[in-house]
């Protein structure tokens, strides 16, 4: 390691040739919730306050019940994503792999959970 | 997992005060970062006094009285003394920047000079910037054209000239890039924006025919993509150039090209 030259430590492995994709879909994302949470929080707010029966009636409707779909997919993706990057930041070695395995988990797995409730109460 | 407190070995004790110059009437005080690999001891922080009615105006001019008259150990680089060679950027007042055109009346209470943050230290002042510069050598600072030279020059529009400015000034100082808690945390591998800023400032060059390899060597999620726009390399530059909107141009032609 003490005799790598000063020019090989700096480039490294070379580029990944990566890394766009994932910045563009960060933006995407962003755009897409700037939409859906406005909508979801005029939608869900409607409901709040109002006993059981009227939010599962409420949440049967196409409209409330898609846009709680689509804020909980985009949203958590946009999560991952972010999540990612934070761990990219301040974690590194192998410690950085399995956390970023677990924010990818946790992200899925909230966002099943959040898809499986909301289909209870839509159908 | 990055280190957010010191280590043993760096941890900063109070140092030498230095007695006050005889006979003056207008005294700054100043508190300097002081470190040599000479010893094994800690990092400490010195204090001095300086006569301000027989120093010049700047920073620089302060340390270069503390140097002559004071204490000749004290070591930091400069060079030009105008804010052209980068030399003398340091930590002053908590901001990166160049001491020779900054001004100790910017500066109130003491003023507290440190080395540019996160970097190796090479003596007192002194950062070591080796691995800075060849981030820097690594983007190709350059004219890369596959055409055959033409006989006098390589022509550029006055439009596309004026593509450079704000670009072309940079000193690589290091101001921008020990400012960027990226660079701090993965400056390994993150290029930092000096040289981000410098990498566009050839692919945006018209007479550069490398575009596409310049724009492939930087897609990747550390070289590039580290950068999280804080901004603080805007905030601190001493050209007060922009490097922030330089990288962000680079984003902006890495979708361009994909989607």
């Amino acid at each position: 390691m003490g005799y790598l030259t000063d020019r090989k430590r700096a480039a490294g492995m070379g580029s990944a040739k990566s890394g766009t994709e994932h910045f563009w879909h960060m933006k995407l994302s962003s755009v897409a919730l700037l939409i859906l949470i406005p909508l979801f929080i005029f939608t869900f707010g409607t409901a709040i306050g109002e006993d059981h029966t009227y939010v599962t009636a409420y949440f049967a409707r196409p409209l409330p019940s898609l846009i709680a779909a689509l804020t909980l997919i985009v949203g958590f993706e946009h999560f991952k994503l972010g999540a990612t990057v934070l761990v990219e930041d301040y974690v590194h070695g192998i410690a950085q792999k399995i956390c970023i395995i677990g924010v990818t988990c946790l992200s899925y797995a909230a966002m099943a959970i959040g898809l499986f409730a909301l289909a209870k109460m839509a159908f | 997992m990055v280190q957010l407190t010191l280590p043993k070995n760096s941890r900063i004790r109070t140092g030498k005060t230095w007695p006050k110059p005889e006979g003056a009437t207008n005294i700054r005080k100043l508190s300097i970062y002081r470190w040599s690999p000479d010893d094994d001891q800690n990092p400490s922080v010195d204090t001095y006094f300086v006569d301000i009615d027989n120093c010049g105006p700047m920073v620089l001019d302060a340390l270069i009285k503390i140097k002559n008259e004071i204490d000749p150990t004290l070591t930091f680089r400069r060079s030009c003394r105008e804010g052209i060679c980068g030399s003398c950027a340091m930590n002053i007042d908590g901001i990166n920047t160049l001491a020779c055109i900054y001004g100790m009346d910017e500066i109130k209470g003491d003023v507290k000079i440190y080395p540019l943050p996160h970097m190796p230290v090479v003596k007192d002042l002194i950062p070591d910037l080796t691995h800075f510069y060849a981030q820097h050598a690594s983007i190709m600072p350059w004219l890369e054209t596959k055409t055959n030279r033409p006989a006098k020059e390589w022509r550029q529009s006055v439009d596309d000239r004026k593509k450079l400015d704000g670009l072309y000034e940079c000193v690589m100082c290091a101001c921008c890039s020990t400012s960027c808690p990226s660079y701090w945390w993965n400056g390994d591998r993150y290029l930092g924006p000096a040289a981000l800023l410098h990498a566009y400032r050839w692919i945006i060059d018209s007479r550069d025919e490398a575009t596409g390899e310049r724009l492939d060597e930087l897609e990747d999620p550390f070289k590039l993509y580290r950068c999280h726009t804080i901004m603080n390399c805007t905030k601190t530059c001493p050209k007060g150039l922009n490097p922030a909107k330089a990288i962000a141009e680079v984003k902006k032609m890495m979708v361009e090209r994909t989607v």
